[in-house]
């Protein structure tokens, strides 16, 4: 019904585990956001890549649930890249120095 | 609905030779008009419908009617043989069948006699009119309560209505102010105000409630009350308008709703700001000719969330400006002529005093509906002239008429942001700004909506956030004002580190005041104890290098 609402999809693709993220990425996509990284803590893989080319909205809360996401795969070993931003939210990853920490791939896949 | 007659009620008693009589039914007090003991009466009503062959029968009949040789496919027929009617005495007053006098059989079991029908046509004759008159008198005093009913009716909207106007009208130097209210007999919904507001400006609201009588009074007096009260916490009329509907919308009655334009007087510089809730238009008459101040926005008390564009003129000194509730333009003349916009226009069109073209608005309206009117709707004038020649204080780089405001509230509910956002960035394209600077903008506004709901509105969605967009040639500047219920954005707000949120020593969240300050060219806050108002300006156009 609604094509903002936040979902999150998990695919295996060699070597990395790709969450494909769809619909407003805000405050309320905590608990979807928590549960897609539990898939990839059970799957394993050292690599994780987020696909954004189907998010149209990111907000601050939905910033801090991308930087909680990143702490806890760091922690755990893994690397995440960022797939499919826009310039606007390029833009916004560059300023907060989420770029740093994740590599963002240009154009919409890797 | 099908008109009914209700026989004369029958008694059907076991006194000796008693003809079962009588109760003027429906229009006449009814129950035991005969001494007879209570266990030996039975009381039946029967309704005729109009359309039952009955009622033309009994019209017609000569007299008496025996209910069992009556070949008629009559429901009324039916019903009456089943309660034991015998005997049926049409009443007929004046040609008109008022009733019926319905008798059981006779108690000494013979058939009535020719003695008996004479009788009771005899008592039928004089019994009729009797109970005619007596109709007629219960018709006259229930026409007589409900026309009384009527007129208290009116008199208590006409009395609400006057509690609401203004009894004195602003004094202001270099001003003519005047302003008429006429009443419709029926009292419709309008109304007019004059609100002082801070740096000597004047809030001028005129109205109209769909709808007469109390209920529209009440919705008036309603209206009245909330666009005072959101004109002492905004300067802005399409939030003040914004803010009424959204308290209106839940409390209007069903099929209503209130047309109002609300304006904002300088007097010293003769800027005028208004908003439009679905009312008329105001004119301005100025030295090129009679221009309409042009606002949209739906009337107030339909659905919420609306949005009231602002537009902003300057009132040149020697000229007119009126505001008008539409009984004016839609009064009839004996022909049944429309009084109409082009006229009113022409009239605006005459260069004259303000006070005096209010006079000749009604004159010529008198001359036009002429002395035999019935005026069919309330009728509301308030008409400023601003003295010719007066010493004109320059008004801050306004041009003489300009729509660059625009206003809306949105509730202090969580996700609303993204409304925020939305309306925002609706009102902006097609300013040209390049997309990477609107996309800023958006982000911009969106968390400081963010931040006012939850903060100064609590998360509560009757706690309003305010956001008005103004753009001229330079820049787009957004001011979102919330209530601060809890406290104004603190200055030493922990900057955001992304190292130390990854290593767990500060939370994830927290980017909002961060990303703001990064997506405009400038950030500011204001606060008045109430309220806080946050400004973020951003220029139209990307800054060139050095």
């Amino acid at each position: 019904m609604d094509d903002r609402s936040f979902g999150a999809e998990i695919t295996e693709v060699p070597d990395e585990v790709r969450i494909r993220l769809s619909g407003d990425l805000n405050g309320r996509a905590d608990e979807t956001m928590a549960n897609a990284y539990a898939r990839v803590v059970a799957l394993g893989s050292r690599r994780v890549s987020i696909d954004f080319g189907q998010v149209g909205y990111i907000n601050s809360t939905g910033i801090a649930l991308v930087v909680r996401l990143l702490a806890d795969a760091r922690r755990d070993g893994r690397t995440v890249r960022a797939i499919g931003l826009t310039e606007h939210y390029k833009e916004i990853f560059r300023i907060t120095r989420l770029s740093d920490f994740m590599e963002i791939v240009e154009g919409d896949a890797a | 609905m099908t008109e009914r007659i209700r026989p004369i009620r029958r008694l059907l008693g076991r006194q000796k030779d008693a003809p079962g009589v009588l109760d003027p039914a429906a229009e006449i007090p009814a129950e035991p008009v005969l001494p007879v003991a209570a266990t030996d009466v039975v009381s039946v009503s029967i309704d005729i419908a109009e359309a039952d062959p009955l009622m033309a029968y009994l019209q017609t009949a000569p007299g008496p009617v025996e209910i069992a040789k009556l070949e008629l496919d009559s429901p009324a027929v039916r019903a009456m043989r089943e309660a034991g009617v015998a005997l049926v005495v049409p009443l007929v007053s004046q040609g008109e069948l008022i009733g019926t006098l319905n008798l059981g059989p006779r108690l000494s079991e013979q058939d009535y006699s020719t003695d008996d029908r004479r009788l009771l046509t005899t008592l039928a004759a004089q019994a009729a009119p009797a109970i005619r008159v007596a109709q007629l008198v219960r018709e006259q005093a229930r026409e007589a309560i409900e026309r009384e009913r009527l007129e208290q009716e009116m008199r208590v909207a006409t009395l609400i209505q006057q509690q609401f106007l203004p009894r004195v009208l602003p004094a202001l130097p270099q001003w003519q102010i005047a302003a008429y209210y006429g009443p419709a007999r029926a009292v419709g919904g309008d109304f007019y105000d004059f609100i002082e507001m801070p740096g000597g400006r004047i809030g001028i609201a005129v109205g109209d409630v769909t709808d007469k009588g109390v209920p529209a009074a009440l919705v008036m007096a309603r209206t009245h009350s909330t666009l005072r009260a959101e004109a002492s916490r905004s300067d802005s009329p399409g939030v003040i308008l914004a803010r009424a509907n959204e308290l209106l919308v839940p409390e209007m009655p069903p099929r209503m709703f209130v047309t109002c334009l609300f304006a904002i007087l300088e007097p010293s510089t003769g800027k005028i700001v208004l908003a439009n809730a679905g009312h008329n238009l105001p004119y301005i008459r100025t030295d090129d000719g009679v221009i309409e101040l042009r606002a949209t926005g739906m009337p107030l008390g339909l659905m919420p969330g609306i949005v009231y564009e602002e537009t902003e003129g300057v009132i040149a000194p020697g000229s007119n400006v009126l505001l008008y509730s539409d009984g004016l333009v839609e009064a009839h003349d004996p022909t049944n002529q429309m009084y109409g916009f082009p006229r009113l226009r022409q009239e605006m069109a005459v260069d004259d005093a303000g006070s005096e073209l209010l006079d000749r608005l009604l004159e010529t309206l008198h001359r036009f509906t002429g002395p035999d009117w019935e005026q069919e709707d309330d009728i509301t004038l308030v008409t400023l002239r601003r003295a010719a020649g007066v010493a004109d204080e320059p008004v801050e780089d306004e041009p003489a008429v300009s729509s660059s405001l625009m206003s809306f509230s949105i509730p202090g509910e969580e996700g609303n942001e993204r409304l925020a956002m939305d309306r925002v960035a609706a009102y902006v394209d097609g300013l040209g700004l390049p997309l990477a600077r609107l996309e800023r903008l958006k982000t911009a506004v969106s968390e400081t909506a963010m931040n006012a709901i939850e903060y100064g509105s609590q998360g509560r969605p009757e706690v309003l956030v305010d956001v008005v967009v103004e753009t001229n040639a330079e820049s787009i500047v957004v001011r979102i004002t919330d209530r601060a219920l809890s406290g104004t954005i603190p200055d030493d707000a922990e900057a955001p580190d992304i190292e130390l949120k990854l290593a767990g020593e500060q939370k994830p969240r927290g980017w909002g005041l961060f990303l703001i300050k990064n997506m405009v060219d400038s950030m500011d806050v204001t606060s008045d104890g109430d309220t806080q108002t946050v400004t973020l300006t951003m220029a139209r156009e990307e800054p060139s290098d050095g």
